[in-house]
């Protein structure tokens, strides 16, 4: 069965160079986490050697061989969460999971893993739980993003104003402001930011209602594509690690000046956007 | 043909020659570690740098990766070099202070201080092994795990590997697992020695001659263990 599945996920890597790293990508994607088989299987299947293949599964932190829990933590210990208490609120998961860094609960229903910057120092310390950002968080938020991640995050995410409101967004590395009062789409300020794909290069205006999906740029990007979106201020690449839930491109985070994070998949076309109103306190 | 100046020699290689190959065609001596003939360059250990460019924008780069180039102006032995050279043997004698081959380095270019905290580890991460394995045994039993301070040595899951063909290769190559003599001194960060003009064990009480006939000399593990069953 996991046989059949990994050969033609290989299968759909062929003649891709660097196709490696996508194969254990979609695995992981799949099953969760690498196993001990899977890995051998694509080891028939693509002719590199197991070690190559262990080699590059255990470089890259977003590869697990162990089996993962039904909700992920990830603690940022970065250098801006670092020093803005990261470290004590990793500490504070581990005692109230009581699993270490990198483990899972007995029940399987928590990992818990520290990570290296997760693009919005501005707002550290920050936790991310199944995709869900918490900013500024603090020891005693610890036990309630617990709570609230039993009792389902997606409940608490977001759409209480009818599915459209205004945000006023910044930059999660420089905190300056996309705010465009210059040019209105939705009849309210744009949000520009910089966009680059293929060999394109320049601005983006989108639509700051949150559900409103209305976007102008300076050059047409095609429909599906997934682009590099970038501070016009700072120049930081936007773009976070975690992958969107619909379509598993990456997401973009902003700041939300009221509190909290937005964030938007990177993929055009794709409706895989995601409010959290100012961390904790929804 | 490439020609390029090493320490103000000229000499012509050929192109694809690394500038450790053309010093060594000139006799310029340079340490390696990392490197060994028949595997492919790795530029880990750091151990082989020279001057490249001149001053003030010159720089160090290791000479067992680098190409010659045209008409590039090569230092083995500034007092940069030396300088830099003498500061990783003495961080890789911090890593491994076990190791014979390390031990060995650091009387041979006169490292008389350790500032750093002895670690005792089993592996410099050198590769040596991982190439050996792959590139003379055709074996790739065993490669890098990991990243960072996590990384090591090993066969995929810790799982005996049974491509394995146990023929001893990497052992052989590797630069850590040969231990060092350790006299009655195992703690001492630096050995020395064999490096001192008189052995150590002529000062000790029992003997009237040198007992370093063998390299290396194990003189001292003798009067140790003599010393040890001596005792009550
Ligand atoms: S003993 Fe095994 S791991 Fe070591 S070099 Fe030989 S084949 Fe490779
Ligand atoms: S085990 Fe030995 S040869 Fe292999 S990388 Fe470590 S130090 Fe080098
Ligand atoms: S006894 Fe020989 S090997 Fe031991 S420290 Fe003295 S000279 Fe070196
Ligand atoms: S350091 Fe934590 S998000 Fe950058
Ligand atoms: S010998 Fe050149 S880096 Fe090790």
């Amino acid at each position: 069965m996991e046989k059949e599945t990994i050969k033609s996920i290989v299968e759909s890597h062929e003649g891709s160079k660097g196709g490696l790293i996508s194969i254990l990508e979609d695995i992981q994607k799949k099953y969760g986490y690498l196993s001990e088989n899977s890995l051998r299987t694509v080891s028939k299947e693509t002719g590199s050697s197991l070690v190559d293949i262990y080699g590059i599964a255990t470089f890259y932190g977003s590869f697990s061989l162990k089996p993962r829990g039904k909700h992920l933590v990830s603690a940022c210990l970065g250098t801006a969460c670092h020093v803005r208490g990261g470290p004590r609120i990793a500490a504070e998961f581990e005692s109230a999971l009581g699993v270490c860094a990198g483990e899972t609960t007995e029940d399987k229903e928590f990992t818990l893993e520290t990570v290296n910057c997760l693009g919005a120092c501005a707002l550290g310390p920050i936790i991310v739980v199944d995709g869900h950002y918490f900013s500024k968080v603090k020891i005693s938020d610890v036990k309630r993003i617990i709570k609230k991640t039993k009792t389902g995050l997606d409940k608490v995410s977001g759409d209480k104003d009818d599915n459209v409101v205004p945000l006023e967004v910044s930059c999660s590395h420089c905190n300056h402001s996309f705010m465009d009062h210059q040019c209105h789409i939705d009849g309210h300020p744009s949000i520009r930011v910089t966009v680059s794909f293929g060999q394109k290069h320049g601005w983006l205006r989108l639509s700051s209602l949150y559900g409103s999906f209305a976007v102008e740029s300076e050059y047409e990007i095609p429909m599906d594509m997934e682009i590099n979106f970038f501070c016009p201020h700072c120049h930081s690449e936007l773009n976070s690690p975690s992958p969107c839930v619909l379509c598993g491109a990456s997401m973009v985070p902003m700041i939300v000046r009221s509190g909290g994070m937005v964030q938007i998949c990177s993929r055009r076309g794709c409706k895989g956007h995601m409010l959290d109103l100012d961390g904790v306190n929804f | 043909m490439i020609t390029l100046t090493i320490n103000g020699l000229d000499v012509s290689v050929e192109k694809g020659t690394t500038l450790l190959e053309a010093a060594q065609f000139l006799g310029f001596p340079i340490p390696t570690l990392c490197h060994m003939e028949g595997l492919s360059p790795y530029g880990a250990c750091r151990l082989c740098v020279v001057e490249i460019g001149e001053e003030p924008r010159s720089k160090l780069v290791s000479s067992c990766t680098y190409l010659a180039e045209e008409g590039l102006k090569v230092r083995t032995a500034s007092e940069r070099v030396v300088k830099a050279r003498k500061m990783i043997i003495e961080l890789l004698l911090a890593t491994a202070p076990q190791s014979k081959t390390i031990q060995d380095l650091a009387s041979k270019f006169d490292v008389r201080q350790q500032r750093f905290k002895q670690e005792y580890e089993d592996c410099i991460l050198c590769g040596r092994c991982v190439r050996m394995c792959e590139e003379q045994m055709m074996a790739k039993a065993i490669g890098f795990r990991g990243r960072g301070e996590n990384r090591s040595i090993g066969t995929p899951f810790d799982i005996p590997a049974d491509v394995c063909r146990l023929c001893g290769g990497c052992m052989y190559v590797c630069p850590v697992c040969e231990l060092r003599c350790t006299y009655n001194e195992p703690e001492k960060a630096i050995c020395g020695g064999c490096a001192n003009l008189s052995p150590p064990c002529l000062e000790k009480e029992g003997f009237d001659d040198m007992m370093c006939y063998m390299d290396p000399c194990v003189a001292c593990e003798i009067i140790n263990d003599k010393e040890r069953s001596l005792k009550p």
